[in-house]
């Protein structure tokens, strides 16, 4: 982080007044001050960086509107909500994780810094539930996206005995590894009796079981959601048809007048990269194209617009993603000085300046959630 | 609002828990309200199209209270606040000057659609 | 009031300072001290310098003659493309802020670091990565050739090195925005007590408007350079036509940093200039408010014009109007600062040193490249003008022309600071006369064949434009050897230069008040606050040979105040 001291960090409890007031500095306060800036400007530059892909986003909204009006049969609200409620639980326990650094109630703040991180891990796996369901669907970024993708069983034995994706089961070959890895490390500290590491181990290790509560609640909600929402599922895919033009149909049967305002606009993909695109799109190219978009939108149109509201969605998400893991790395680094107990009312700065990272992380989901999963 | 005791340093301003968890009880609030818009549409007869103002409102509310008060921005120096909220400014104006431009030139991408439909080839 | 001893002490020429406090190649690559960052920085933007000017040379060979086979088509794309990319993103993005700034930012402010040392390392670190990731693009056996710019569509369409051009372009920029949040915390936390915002010297309110376009520009494009990444690598369809997306946005997102980062470029050497000329008028600077809020403006103004680049892209007719009449209101506060320049030169008792030379000749170019910069911005001449070597003229003449020469005039006026010995003036002019003249050659003619029609980025041109190809290249060599003289003066007076005392310019602003070199914290004692521009503050101390602080002289032997006194 940020600031800069310069002293190594001692294992005894016991602190000179200033031991960790860099040299440059005149004192505590000017330290603070400068951190506290510095952090406001990070944060400036975070909002900048998120900020180019909202502009990508209105721009796609405003000029295309009919690229999100077909993209919310995909979205699965309630996920998002989920993960919005956990994140905001997650700001109000870094929140009061900050007071008890401001008041040197160290052990507090390590209780409060450790619950966030497992939100944070909850989120994640939610968020890991969510983009595995996506890929099985074929809904991926735009060149990839696909729309006549079919189902496919899972594959591998986890996958199988679990009945969950097998991206799912991909992704979480890494928090596995973590826990592990995190639990062997806790014991071994244990061992060899260096308390604070492994009571810091201990707390990783609970941290990644947040992930699988998160995979976990997720499944869960997934399956609550999909009989009232217009997420579709394998139990209800018929016969062979592809999970997502099954999702657009059912779409388009229940509201008719779904795409009038499409046929105005003149449909067209060239250099279709999906596998029968160029087939299809030749024979349906007119009057095929015409009959068939009566019930149903024009394929072709539909992966592009579709297509590119989910390119848009994955980096945003992503992105945000990215920050939220970067968020809990930061936040070990908290909760391991908060375990040797090293914030006092005058030095609590990294802190207030990572809880002020973490609010401005929840702050972008925000909204991006009423942006992302709350369009029709 | 904060409980600034005799014995803390001037920069240190601890947030009383009563006032985090109220804020967090309103985020949590809106949250569900947002979500009650979203499902069941705006309510008092207003059109469907208004969901999304109604959403962003909720979430520009819920902005504001995370940024208040957890952040601590009540508290904070004016500078710190002034940079903060140019972030904002800097990029309505990204966003305002590039939706004005793109908006216009839209006919122009329709008919390149349009030239693909009717088959001339354009070079990769 | 202090006696002869600690004077000595103070002021002398000291055993022990920041070059050789410590020893060893690890007491360099792992220090937290500005002064030695600095330096790190100096010599990394110098080899930039270097590598990107012979690949510049290389292309003035090439347009010696119009139907050149030096090189092939492909190479000189490739040449040209790596020329602009390095110098801009690795050479005169950090120069001035990085190095320069960093070694006289601090002590401006009597303070003994800036706030953050470790973030100061990281972003030289983040400036070596970026800069072997663009050269990796060389290396990577199949060059880059999309122009600086990386304009889709084609950037995404070709295979040359674009991912890691544009990754290390990505570093740099964090490197950039390092560098500025670092500057802005320091100069709002760590200003010496009493040390008002209006008793800065200007060139550090010119560092601190960079910093804010480095802070708020920046940003924006790290997220561009990671969507064309992902564009190419994934096809996500906003930037490629093939897929739906909209090419001219990604000129929007390019352009909202780029021209700010223009500003970037030429604010601080802004900055040095006004050092300069007030120094060596030995006359208070004209209209110190007007320089420092003009820094300021033009920063934020910066923000409003970047679509004046894209007047011939497809841009939409009323945004274009918008952003033509915005950028002439950019000329203004520039112009103020030229005017102020000038009016301090006025009546000042000019010494016509190295610094003072490149500084006079920053005033004649920058005007040139400034005001060509009006023709572009208005409408009807740009659709002329767009893409010749007019373009390419307007913009060497600010960023060499402005730039590169205030760099050298501020190095030269801080290097006694930091080395504490003198160059040979004598070939310092000499060298500042032939970068004066070698530039003129080179870019002049430019202009000319720029409205005639000459279009920038060819291989081969039609023959009527031979002779004038020919001088630019002639000029490309003397400016080169120029910067070679320049170069080599410094380096020797680095080493074995006559020793000099701690202000031997009689400049005001508090770097000066340390020993030269500098204590590795800055300064021995604190300084004393004075206005940076009230040069009468500073008095002659003949057993140092140096001026000094009236309050640590001999009280016997200070002079009454007066008007500024001549050399
Ligand atoms: C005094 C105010 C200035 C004005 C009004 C101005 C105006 C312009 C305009 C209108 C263009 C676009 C020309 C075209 O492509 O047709 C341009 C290009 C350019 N300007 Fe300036 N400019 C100014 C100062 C500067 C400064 C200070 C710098 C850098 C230090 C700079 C660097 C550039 C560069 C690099 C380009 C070309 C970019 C490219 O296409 O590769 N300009 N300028
Ligand atoms: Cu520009």
């Amino acid at each position: 982080m940020a600031v800069a001291d310069t002293h190594e960090i001692h294992d005894d409890h016991h602190h000179d007044h200033g031991e960790f007031i860099a040299h440059h500095f005149d004192g505590p306060e000017q330290q603070f001050d400068s951190g506290k800036l510095g952090i406001w400007l990070f944060l400036v530059t975070e909002i900048l960086f998120f900020g180019g892909l909202f502009v990508a986003y209105t721009l796609y909204r405003s000029n295309h509107p009919e690229i999100f009006e077909q993209a919310h049969v995909f979205l699965n609200k309630y996920l998002g909500g989920l993960n919005t409620i956990v994140l905001l639980f997650s700001s109000l326990t870094m929140a009061l994780g900050v007071r008890a650094a401001q008041l040197g109630k160290n052990k507090n703040c390590a209780v409060y810094v450790l619950i966030t991180m497992v939100c944070a891990a909850v989120f994640l796996g939610v968020k890991a539930v969510e983009y595995s369901h996506k890929w099985d669907m074929g809904i991926l970024v735009r060149s990839a996206f696909n729309l006549t993708y079919t189902h496919p069983a899972p594959v591998t034995s986890v996958g199988k005995w679990l009945h969950v994706s097998d991206y799912l089961v991909y992704i979480s070959v890494i928090p596995t590894l973590l826990l592990v890895g995190f639990l062997v490390a806790s014991l071994m500290g244990k061992l060899m009796e260096k308390n604070v590491f492994s009571k810091f181990m201990l707390g990783l290790s609970i941290m990644v079981g947040g992930y699988f509560l998160g995979v976990g609640v997720g499944l869960i909600f997934m399956d609550v959601a999909e009989g009232g929402a217009n997420e579709s599922h394998a139990s209800i895919q018929t016969a062979d048809q592809p999970l997502m033009l099954h999702a657009m149909t059912q779409e388009t049967r229940e509201d008719a007048s779904h795409d009038e305002n499409h046929d105005k606009t003149a449909e067209s993909h060239p250099a279709a990269d999906h596998v029968d695109g160029q087939a299809h799109h030749e024979e349906h190219a007119h009057a095929g194209g015409e009959a068939f978009s009566a019930h149903h939108p024009d394929p072709e149109k539909l992966s592009r617009n579709v297509g590119i509201f989910f390119s848009i969605y994955y980096c945003m998400t992503g992105l945000h993603a990215i920050h939220i893991i970067g968020g809990i790395v930061v936040l070990s680094w908290i909760l391991w000085r908060s375990l040797l107990g090293q914030w006092r009312s005058d030095y609590f700065g990294p802190v207030d300046y990572v809880g002020l990272y973490w609010h401005l992380v929840d702050l972008i989901w925000i909204y991006l959630f009423p942006l992302l999963y709350l369009i029709d | 609002m904060s409980d600034h005791s005799e014995n803390l340093p001037a920069f240190c301003h601890p947030a009383s828990p009563k006032l985090l968890y109220a804020v967090f009880f309103a985020l949590i609030f809106l949250t569900l309200l947002t979500v009650a818009v979203s499902a069941l549409g705006p309510p008092m007869g207003m059109p469907r199209a208004f969901a999304f103002p109604i959403a962003m409102i909720f979430a520009t509310m819920k902005a504001f209270l995370v940024c208040a008060f957890f952040m601590h921005m009540w508290w904070d120096k004016g500078f710190n606040i002034l940079a903060f909220l140019s972030s904002l400014l800097f990029v309505s104006l990204f966003i305002g000057m590039t939706l004005m431009d793109t908006s216009h030139y839209q006919d122009t991408i329709e008919a390149f659609d349009v030239q693909q439909l009717t088959g001339v080839e354009i070079a990769e | 009031m202090v006696d002869a001893v600690t004077r000595q002490k103070l002021f002398g020429t000291p055993e022990i300072h920041f070059l050789n406090c410590t020893k060893g190649w690890k007491s360099w690559a792992f220090t937290l001290d500005h002064k030695r960052i600095g330096i790190m920085y100096l010599i990394g933007v110098t080899i930039a310098l270097f590598l990107a000017g012979i690949f510049a040379l290389v292309l003035r060979s090439h347009l010696f003659k119009f139907d050149s086979k030096m090189l092939s088509d492909d190479m000189y794309n490739q040449m040209f493309t790596l020329h602009g990319a390095v110098m801009v993103f690795s050479f005169i993005i950090p120069s001035i802020p990085a190095a320069l700034g960093n070694l006289v930012l601090p002590m401006m402010l009597g303070a003994k670091d800036v706030a953050f040392p470790r973030l100061n390392l990281a972003s030289f670190y983040l400036w070596i990565i970026g800069t072997g990731c663009l050269l990796l693009a060389i290396l990577s056996g199949r060059g880059l050739d999309t122009g600086w710019t990386f304009y889709t569509p084609y950037s995404i369409d070709t295979n040359t090195g674009v991912i890691y051009a544009t990754f290390g372009a990505f570093v740099l920029g964090f490197s950039s925005i390092f560098t500025g949040l670092n500057f802005l915390v320091t100069v709002n936390t760590m200003r010496l007590k009493g040390q008002g915002w209006f008793k800065l010297p200007l060139f550090l309110w010119s560092l601190y408007a960079t910093a804010i376009i480095q802070v708020l520009a920046t940003p924006v494009l790290g997220i561009t350079l990671l969507m064309l990444i992902a564009e190419k690598t994934m096809h996500i369809g906003i930037f490629d036509a093939k897929y739906g997306g909209d090419p001219v946005l990604f000129q929007h997102f390019f352009w909202f940093y780029s021209h700010p980062a223009v500003y970037i470029m030429i604010l601080p050497a802004m900055g040095v200039i006004s050092e300069l000329i007030s120094v060596y008028s030995q006359k208070r600077i004209f209209g110190y408010s007007f320089i420092a809020f003009s820094s300021v403006a033009i920063a934020l103004l910066g923000f409003l014009v970047w679509g004046h680049h894209m007047f011939t892209s497809g841009q939409s007719q009323v945004v274009t109007l918008i952003f033509s009449a915005i950028t002439f209101t950019v000329a203004i506060p520039s112009a103020v600062k030229v005017f102020n320049w000038l009016a301090t030169l006025y009546k000042g008792s000019i010494l016509l040193n190295t610094p003072m030379c490149y500084a006079l000749s920053f005033i004649f170019l920058f005007g040139i490249g400034g005001l060509t910069g009006l023709f572009l911005g208005a409408l009807s001449t740009d659709i002329h003008l767009h893409d010749t070597y007019f373009v390419v003229a307007h913009f060497h003449f600010v960023m060499v022309g402005g730039t590169l020469t205030a760099l050298l005039g501020g190095l030269f006026h801080w290097w006694p600071k930091f080395f504490g010995r003198m160059y040979n003036d004598l070939l310092g002019r000499v060298g500042c006369f032939l970068v004066f003249s070698g530039f003129n050659l080179t870019f002049f003619p430019q202009f000319v064949m720029g409205s005639r029609g000459m279009p920038r980025r060819y291989a081969s041109y039609d023959p009527e434009f031979l002779p004038f190809h020919q001088l630019s290249t002639i000029g490309a060599f003397v400016l080169g050897i120029g910067i070679l003289i320049s170069f080599i003066v410094l380096v020797y007076a680095a080493f074995k230069g006559p020793r000099c005392g701690s202000n031997p310019f009689r400049a005001a602003s508090l770097e000066w008040q340390s020993s030269s070199p500098p204590d590795f914290h800055n300064f021995v004692h604190s300084p004393v606050l004075n206005d940076p521009y009230d040069f009468d503050s500073q008095v002659y101390d003949d057993e140092l040979d140096t001026y000094i602080s009236r309050e640590f002289a001999d009280p016997t032997k200070v002079p009454p105040r007066t008007e500024p006194v001549h050399h």
